[in-house]
C-alpha cells in the first residue's frame, strides 16, 4: 500500500511542492516532473518521509543536471515513470 | 485494497477556496455523484479547502460548495469528515467556526487516511 504523489509546478510558481511533502508516507514517493524538477536543482533541503523522484527527460529539457547536494534525490526515466505508478496503488497529483 | 461488495472506497481530497471559481462546487459534486452510485465515500479538506467549510458565508454567494455541505449524510457520505489540524491552524480557524460537524486531523495522520482508500482524487 503506496501512493505516489506528483508534482509539477516550481517551488516559486505554487504551494503544491511544500504541501505534498508535508503529507508523504513512509512508503509513498513524490514524483517531479515538468517545473517541479527545478526544485532538486537548487539548494534548499527538499525531504519528506518517502523517497523522492525527478524526472530526467523534464530535467533535460531544462538544461538541468543533477544535483549532488540532493543526495536524497532519485532519477527517473519515462520507463521508471511508469515501473513509479505500477508499484503503487494509487496516484495523487498536487496542485 | 479489496474491492468489496460496496465498491471501490473514493477519497474526494478538497483543497480549493469556496467561490472565485467553479473547482470547489465541482469537486463536491463529483463526489457526491460517486456516493449517489452506492460508491463509499470519505472528504478530507486541506489546506485553502478548509475555507469551503467556514460557517457564516451567505448561501447566496454564487456558485458556493455551502448548501451541498448539509446533505452529505442524505448521500451516504462517511460523516463526519475529515480536516486536517494544522490547515484550519494555519488559517486561524478553529472546528467551532465551521459549518458541519468534522473530524479533526493531524497531518502526521493524513498519508495514512491518503493510503486508507482504493480511489484517490485530489480535487
Amino acid at each position: 500500500m503506496a501512493v505516489l504523489h506528483i508534482v509539477k509546478h516550481s517551488p516559486d510558481a505554487s504551494q503544491a511542492l511544500r504541501r505534498c511533502l508535508a503529507r508523504v508516507g513512509p512508503s509513498d514517493s513524490v514524483l517531479l516532473i515538468e517545473d517541479a524538477v527545478y526544485a532538486p536543482a537548487s539548494d534548499a533541503a527538499l525531504r519528506c518521509a518517502g523517497k523522492i523522484y525527478a524526472l530526467l527527460p523534464d530535467m533535460a529539457a531544462r538544461g538541468l543536471t543533477r544535483n549532488p547536494l540532493q543526495g536524497d534525490v532519485e532519477y527517473v526515466d519515462y520507463a521508471g515513470f511508469v515501473q513509479l505508478v505500477v508499484n503503487h496503488d494509487k496516484v495523487i497529483s498536487w496542485n | 485494497m479489496a474491492e468489496g461488495m460496496n465498491g471501490k472506497r473514493f477519497l474526494f481530497v478538497l483543497r480549493r477556496f469556496p467561490i472565485g471559481g467553479p473547482q470547489a462546487l465541482e469537486a463536491l459534486d463529483a463526489a457526491l455523484t460517486a456516493a449517489a452510485f452506492d460508491q463509499p465515500v470519505r472528504l478530507l479538506f486541506l489546506d485553502d479547502g478548509v475555507w469551503q467549510l467556514k460557517r457564516g458565508q451567505p448561501a447566496a454567494s454564487g456558485r458556493s460548495p455551502m448548501a451541498l455541505l448539509g446533505s452529505l449524510a442524505l448521500y451516504d457520505i462517511a460523516a463526519p469528515p475529515w480536516v486536517e489540524r494544522e490547515s484550519l491552524e494555519e488559517r486561524g480557524l478553529t472546528p467551532q467556526e465551521l459549518t458541519i460537524e468534522v473530524t479533526v486531523l493531524a497531518r502526521d495522520r493524513v498519508a495514512a487516511l491518503l493510503d486508507d482508500c482504493d480511489v484517490l482524487l485530489n480535487l
